[in-house]
């Protein structure tokens, strides 16, 4: 006898079927592949740095050459002044500019063009800014600082708030953009009030986002921030920042500088995964209560 | 005046001979870039009255109601031509100010809108824009402009939720109520029932009837029925021009057009 009627033997539909099995096994096969490299990196960074991370690493600056102990506490200060900073200058600048993409310029020539520069910023490298910086700044101020830190990492957050705020304004039903200009609500209102509001966790989480981004950048402190074996608070002076320690530190010949360097990257990695998962939690209270 | 063979006046009946003209549609012309939506539209709308533009999808009757609050300025490469007579004043003239304009021509949409604010909020928003009320008299407008829209019992005691907790019913009851708070002279629906249940319909119909009393209302809606339910004038539009233009009683059960008729019994096509 024939198999039963819904087992199909229609080649047509036996073809689709094998395709769709194997295009699911190799999603699945890709999948894989990446989650296993960043499943192997925390991996590593929890096996060596969580040695390193105790009170003792928060409370002493970084040890000398050839000293016993220390910790990272001035690089963590600095880091936290600088993408302070940056984060400061970054999202006003960065909100205003997507309001404007979004409400004011929309299709016209100077948005697009906007746009089209904010996303080569996006993906510019980021030694280049950090060059850009040093020739701008630090050759005319005669000394790497703290603020040149802070400018330049500013410059890489802006174009992620800039397109994230502007992605996140077109998302809003038009519907809702008319029924506030129907009140009689002036654009400027409309935009700030009802459009960015209605948005608001989305924004908060690009600026998030652009802190992630920012807070594990090297190259453009390497060329403005430079780094300081002391403890400083002082702006103006060099200042000792995560990335960079970690940089000179995993490469030296100490074991306690590589453990340190271990418990930074560690400290970093935890920090912008705990930012990533606070901004996956916005968007989701976002999307339940407005 | 007289040119058009569709666009003529057709208002000047007996019975509507002596209500006061809110709105004074003349030669008027839309055009969405190259494609003319609408085509020499005469017509009045009368105060204190509900007036219903009917026909099928895509005859114009939205865009003739986006004209009467110039909604279409948002959009660059629409724009229309003729007048539109308010108090004396041509609406469409460059000199108006929009924003003054929609405070005072209401309007409410196909989709509930609400705000993402509270309840409180998105009534005191409108009319923050124009008022400067204390506490107390905010409370009480608030409180004036959700009975309006029969939603205050319903709402009086979460006025500090969200607007998007609502009902979809409910959620055009607060819109409507948003657009009445800031004391317009003229409501334009447009589709306000097509995406409620048929409770929350009546609901919203029984309101129009009501808000007749203080309002001059201009209704666009696809459901016959409500047209001939809710409303004391209907405009009948065809491809973009007024096919009819006459009391809802007579466009019903006698109208002179034989495309009205067809239309209306349902034998259009």
């Amino acid at each position: 006898m024939s198999a039963h009627v819904l087992q199909s033997t229609n080649p047509i539909y036996r073809r689709r079927l094998f395709w769709h099995r194997a295009g699911i096994l190799l999603s699945i096969g890709a999948m894989a592949i990446g989650l296993s490299a960043l499943l192997w990196i925390l991996a590593v960074l929890l096996i060596n740095g969580v040695g390193a991370i105790d009170l003792h690493m928060f409370t002493h600056t970084t040890p000398a050459p050839g000293s016993e102990g220390g910790g990272l506490m001035n690089p963590i200060v600095g880091s936290l002044m600088m993408v302070g900073v940056a984060t400061l200058i970054s999202t006003p600048i960065g909100i205003f500019a997507g309001v404007y993409l979004a409400e004011y310029g929309q299709q016209s020539r100077f948005a697009q063009v906007t746009r089209f520069v904010t996303d080569i910023m996006l993906s510019a490298p980021s030694i280049v800014i950090g060059l850009f910086v040093y020739a701008l700044y630090v050759a005319n101020t005669k000394h790497f600082s703290g603020w040149a830190g802070s400018f330049a990492i500013a410059l890489i957050a802006i174009p992620v708030v800039v397109r994230t705020t502007d992605n996140m304004l077109a998302l809003v039903p038009n519907s809702l953009r008319e029924a506030a200009f129907a009140l009689g609500a002036p654009r400027w209102k409309v935009a700030t009030m009802v459009r960015l509001r209605a948005v608001k966790a989305g924004v908060v989480t690009g600026v998030l986002l652009a802190v992630a981004r920012i807070s594990g950048e090297t190259a453009p402190l390497l060329f403005t921030a430079l780094n300081n074996q002391f403890f400083n608070a002082d702006m103006n002076a060099p200042m000792a920042n995560l990335p960079v320690v970690i940089f000179q530190f995993a490469m030296s010949p100490y074991d306690n500088w590589r453990e340190l360097a271990w418990g930074g990257a560690l400290l970093i990695t935890a920090s912008v995964l705990g930012l990533n998962v606070m901004s996956r939690l916005l968007v989701r209270s976002g999307k339940n209560n407005g | 005046m007289m040119t058009a063979t569709f666009g003529t006046h057709l208002t000047a009946d007996a019975a509507s001979g002596d209500i006061p003209v809110t709105i004074k549609v003349d030669n008027l012309d839309f055009f969405y870039g190259t494609f003319q939506g609408l085509k020499q539209i005469n017509l009045d709308v009368f105060d204190k009255k509900v007036t219903a533009f009917i026909g099928p999808s895509g005859c114009g009757k939205s865009t003739l109601l986006r004209t009467l609050n110039r909604m279409y300025d948002l959009y660059p490469g629409q724009r229309a031509e003729g007048s539109i007579v308010y108090k004396g004043k041509n609406i469409l003239d460059h000199d108006v100010d929009v924003n003054v304009l929609r405070a005072k021509i209401g309007m409410v949409f196909q989709k509930p809108t609400p705000f993402p604010m509270s309840i409180y909020e998105n009534i005191a928003f409108g009319v923050r824009l124009y008022e400067n009320l204390s506490k107390g008299e905010m409370d009480e407008r608030v409180e004036w402009a959700l009975n309006k829209a029969a939603l205050w019992g319903e709402v009086k005691d979460k006025l500090n939720k969200s607007g998007l907790s609502l009902s979809g019913g409910q959620q055009q009851r607060l819109c409507i109520a948003r657009g009445v708070a800031v004391k317009p002279d003229v409501l334009l629906l447009d589709e306000p029932t097509s995406a409620l249940d048929p409770i929350s319909t009546v609901k919203i119909e029984e309101l129009i009837h009501e808000l007749k009393e203080d309002y001059t209302i201009a209704i666009v809606t696809h459901n016959m029925q409500q047209a001939a339910r809710c409303s004391d004038f209907t405009a009948y539009m065809y491809l973009g021009e007024l096919v009819e233009f006459g009391e809802t009683d007579k466009i019903f059960l006698n109208p002179v057009k034989k495309e009205t008729q067809d239309y209306i019994t349902g034998r259009f096509g």
